[in-house]
Order: C-alpha cells, then structure tokens, then sequence
C-alpha cells in the first residue's frame, strides 16, 4: 500500500540534525507526516479485517440462539417453510463424515509426510511430491466434489462415505505440508543415535522420530480437520439430501451442516433463516473446538521444548 | 556426515538383520513411498476422469466452450465466457481490495503492534480463516447485502449519473451483485495473503531493519527501504495463491453474485462465476448440461492450477518453503 500523501510543500528546508532525527523531534513535515498516515494506514487495516469477524461471530452467536434448543438437536429437519428448528441429521451427519475424512486423509498424509521427510529428502521423487502437494492444496474444494461425483458417486451413488472422500482429498496436502515440517523439526541427533544403536529405519521412524513429533503432527492434522468440517462445497453433490438422521456412512443419502447454512440461505422463508442460523453457530462451535484443540497441543509443545 | 547416517538404508540394522526385519524394513519403505504418491495419483485421476464425463460438452460445444457468450442449457448453448468473466473480476476485484489491507495486518503484526498485541493479532487472523465460507456467504446475503443496498443505491444515483463512470458505477442496482461477492472474497482471502506475506516479512534480516532505523529512518521509511525491497517476490506469490483461492472459492460467491449469467462493467448488476453455477445449478442438470458443468469444473481446475504453480513458483524463488494452506 504506497500512501502518497499530499503534504503541503516544505518550508525552507530544517537545519539536519542527524541525531535528533532518531528521536523524531526534528522530522521535516512531509517525512513525518507520510509516517503517520502510514501508522494510521496499518491499524485501519487491522480494524476494516476485525470490523467483520466481529460482525459475523456477534449475529452468528446472536440468532442462533434463538434457534438452539433441546428440538435443534434432536429434531428432524423440518420442510423450509416450517418454523421448527431441528438440525439433528445435520450435526450428526457433520460429525460422521468429517470422522470418515479423518481418518482416511490423516494416516495416509503422515505416512506420505515421513516418506517426504526420512526417505525422499531433496531427491527428486520427493520434490515432485512437494510440489504436487502445493498443487493440489489450491485445486477449489468444487472441483474435488465434481471429482469425487465422477469417480464414486456415477458408480456407487451417494453417501456420507463419497462425501468424506472428496473431503480427504482435500484435507490430504494440508495434512502432507504440516506433517514434513513438523517431522523435519526433530533433531537428527535423535535420529542417529537410534541408528547406531542398531535399529532398523523402520522402526527408528516408528519408535523415535514420530513420537517425538507426535503434537505436532497432531496439532496439523487438528487444523486440517477444522478446515474440511466448514466446507460445503464437496459435499453438495456427493452426499445427496435428507431431513431424517442417518448414521450409515457407506448407505443412504445424508446431509451435514454446511449444506443446511446453503440451502437456508437460499430460502426465502424467515424459519428456515433462523435454522440456518443456528446451524452456523454450530458449525463454528464444532471448528473452533477443533481449531483450539490444536492449539493446545501446539502450547503443550512448546512448554515441552522449553523445559 | 550426520545427514549421510541417518539416510544409511536397511544395512544399518546391525542387531536384527534377519530376513524378516529386512522384509518389514523395505515394505514400510514401500508403504510410505505409495502414500506420497497417491498424490500424484489422486491430480492424475481428477484430470482423467472430468474430462472424459466432460467430453460431450467440448465435442457439442467445441473451441466455443470457452469462446461463447450464450449459456442457455434449454437452448443447449454452452458459452462458458460470461463465467470466466465473473470468475476473474471478482477473484481480481478482491484481490485489490484485500492487498492492501492484507499488507497493513502483516505490517501491523511484525512491525506495528506493541508486543503485547502480536500473539493476540496472529489469533484473530486464523480465525478469520476459520470461519467456514458458507457463514460468510449467509451473512453476506441476509445481512451485508440488505445493509449495503442504500448506499449503493446512492453511488449509483450520483457517480453511476456521470458520463464515464456510469459504465462501473451504473445502475439498475442489484441485492445481489459481482459487488457485493468481490466483498465477501476480499474478507476471505485476506487471511491466506495476510499470513503469507508477514511469513515473508518475517524473512527481513533484522540488521537491515536496524540499519534503516540507525540512519534516522522513521518506522514508514525503515517499512519502505528495508521490509519491502526485501519481500517483493514473496508478495507476488501471495498474490497469485490469494488469487488462486478467491477463483476457487464457491458457496459464499454462489450466495451472492446473483447468478446471472453477463458480461457487464457495472459492478452493481448480478453476474455469476464458474464455481458457483456449478454450484447452484449441477443438481437440476442432466445430459449434455451435467457435462457441460464438468467441463467447467476443469477449465476452472486448469485455470487455479496455472495460477498456484506460478504462485509456488515465486514462493520457491523467494527462498520460502511452505507456500500457505
């Protein structure tokens, strides 16, 4: 953000004094002036970014309380024009198929992750993989629905189960990069002594350098789970619709929370706004537990590696 | 030397060699190689199977796919132009706007806030990031967009009157509008660009820093000289992968563009872009229009890809090793 800012002309030039500069006593007008425009420039910026945070949380929090009750939990969803607020199938079906994304990508990334990370190193298999990993962290979570439509559901129709794939598939890069750095954090040290005290790879990996990153390998995939149970995007085409609870993963159509938000949003009906509502208040909950899980361990680690 | 020790293969196994840990050795090897290549499987079979569900739209439509203005599935016209366009000037009209807010929090963050506010500033960004899209987009649409429309009634009655701006500015004014989704993108994106570039702020030696500050640098000046000379490849890169997502970005721009699908400089008119007419409109299709909303799916894919490899490039370029998640 360069800030130009109109200062009127200088004067006659002030006497330098070089030392009083660091102090700012004796700052030429222009130059003092750009440098308060630019600290007023900064913390606008931070405001016009919290002004919307803000903003959301307080209406999410705040009409979607009015939803929430012993009904929006156990009930059945409701038709869009119906004032009832059960949101019931959606929660559970949040849970099921962020759970089966789980624990797909999360096993598969680590593993992928200490191939990066104690096989491949610099060759080049490995910085492929890398990058590809970079690719497929920013291919759009539409494309991983339409993906996952053409591959599972046009030969095994919909599910909770096709949902979780294309969340998986998005959840696997995030899940690959948190894991390599993490990975790479542990000391070779440990690796060595290991080593020379007659284990095999395998097992040094396994017995060693996993459990020593182990938190934070935790606190990544925590994260990775966060991001995939806010998307709605993957979902929409994969996992059908459906306003009674279904906890079959591999049978049945289902839906989640996401996709109750997309829909209530599109209604034109005041009931169905005030589920979608409180559908959102719960999805936040469910991310932020996830997002402060992570955090947690990742304190954990810290104060572990201070002591 | 360390690094050659902890490389040494199966040969290390000094107590146990027998064949059984050998076997158990090389398969866990074997195991975590194909777990990093099913990356590369997983891009392989995305690309293999959409196009070949989207063949029959690119052999009904041909080189006009992508060239046509007309989408009109009763007419069984496929001209995918209109969304390109949507997709590009909302992506681009976020990125403008979050630029150069996303540079004042990274600045804010590393360079501004008293110490006490840096963990707190770096909190309040991930959470940003952690609000699902579909949230914005519901408060996008029953609340940003309602609150707004007045205000962007007037712009329009007044600068949309004058004679060139009225071809941005104009009206008929819409609820829904590339506007008001290049909005909800720009607080979307200013995460991933905010975290990318104070990453790459962080890289700036502090002795170039001090040295600016030494010569009597004020703190804008020492920002100007030092941090941003320093960081300019890496804020390219957040630029094409913050571009890169908002072109990705579905459910909050489905809510709010207003699905119509035309090319128009008046920002204030409905529009639509490709994520989100697949997004709304894939459940009603079938035939040769399901396909078509695949082929969409993969020129949207070939587009973000393009634009997250030039963006991992720059990053590599610039010394970083994660380029954002």
């Amino acid at each position: 953000m360069s800030v130009e800012t109109p200062t009127r002309p200088a004067a006659a030039p002030l006497p330098t004094y070089d030392a009083t500069d660091l102090v700012g006593a004796r700052l030429s007008a222009p130059r003092r002036y750009k440098n308060r425009v630019a600290t007023a420039c900064v913390w606008a910026s931070v405001i016009l970014a919290l002004a919307p945070l803000a903003l959301v949380i307080v209406l999410v929090v705040k009409n979607g309380l009015d939803a929430m009750g012993v009904e929006f939990f156990t009930g059945n969803i409701p038709s869009t024009r119906s004032a009832a607020t059960g949101m019931g199938p959606a929660i559970v079906g949040t849970l099921i198929v962020t759970a089966a994304a789980t624990v797909m990508a999360v096993p598969l990334g680590v593993l992928a992750a200490i191939y990066l990370s104690e096989y491949g190193r610099d060759g080049k298999v490995a910085a492929t993989v890398r990058f590809l990993a970079g690719v497929m962290t920013g291919v759009p979570s539409i494309v991983m629905g339409l993906f996952v439509y053409t591959i599972w559901v046009l030969n095994f129709g919909q599910s909770a189960f096709a949902g979780a794939l294309a969340l998986a598939c998005l959840m696997l890069p995030v899940v690959i990069r948190s894991g390599e750095e993490m990975l790479r954090l542990v000391p070779d040290d440990l690796r060595n002594a290991s080593l020379a005290l007659g284990t095999r790879k395998s097992r040094m990996i396994r017995t060693v350098v996993v459990p020593s990153a182990l938190p934070g390998l935790t606190s990544g995939s925590l994260l990775a789970v966060a991001r995939a149970a806010g998307e709605t995007a993957p979902l929409l085409f994969t996992i059908g619709a459906i306003q009674t609870f279904n906890p079959n993963l591999f049978a049945g159509t289902n839906t989640v929370l996401p996709i109750q938000i997309y829909n209530g949003a599109l209604s034109p009906f005041e009931g169905a706004h005030t589920r979608a509502w409180g559908a959102a208040l719960a999805l936040i909950a469910i991310v932020l537990v996830f997002t402060f899980a992570a955090r947690l361990v990742t304190a954990r680690l810290s104060t572990d590696r201070h002591r | 030397m360390t690094a050659k020790l902890a490389e040494r293969p199966a040969g290390a196994d000094l107590v146990r060699s027998g064949i059984r840990a050998q076997a158990a050795n090389s398969s866990f090897a074997f195991v975590v190689r194909a777990a990093a290549v099913s990356v590369f499987v997983i891009l392989v079979l995305i690309v293999v199977t959409m196009t070949r569900e989207a063949w029959p739209a690119f052999w009904h439509s041909g080189l006009g796919f992508v060239t046509g203005t007309d989408w009109s599935p009763s007419a069984d016209l496929y001209g995918a132009l209109p969304f390109v366009y949507g997709t590009m000037v909302s992506s681009l009209m976020a990125l403008v706007l979050a630029l150069p807010v996303s540079i004042g929090i990274a600045l804010f963050i590393n360079e501004y806030a008293p110490r006490r506010l840096r963990a707190p500033g770096v909190y309040l960004v991930d959470l940003l990031a952690a609000i699902p899209s579909v949230v914005y987009g519901l408060w996008g649409v029953l609340v940003l967009g309602p609150f707004l429309l007045p205000y962007v009634q007037k712009v329009a009655d007044t600068i949309g009157t004058w004679p060139v701006f009225s071809a941005v500015f104009g009206g008929p004014v819409g609820l829904k509008s590339m506007f008001l989704a290049a909005l909800i993108l720009t607080i979307m994106i200013v995460p991933i660009i905010t975290s990318i570039t104070r990453e790459v702020f962080d890289t700036v030696p502090a002795d170039q820093k001090a040295a600016a500050v030494a010569l009597g640098a004020t703190r804008w000046e020492m920002v100007r000289g030092a941090v941003f000379p320093h960081s300019r490849n890496g804020m390219v890169a957040a630029v094409l992968l913050g571009l890169g997502r908002a072109m990705g970005e579905t459910i909050a721009v489905a809510l709010v563009i207003g699905s119509t699908a035309q090319i128009t400089t008046r920002i204030f008119a409905p529009a639509d872009s490709m994520a989100a007419v697949i997004a709304n409109t894939f459940g009603e299709s079938s035939g040769v229009n399901r396909a078509a909303l695949i082929g969409l799916g993969v020129v949207l894919f070939a587009m973000t890809i393009v634009v997250n490899m030039a963006g991992q490039f720059v990053a590599r370029r610039s010394g970083r090793k994660g380029a954002g998640t």
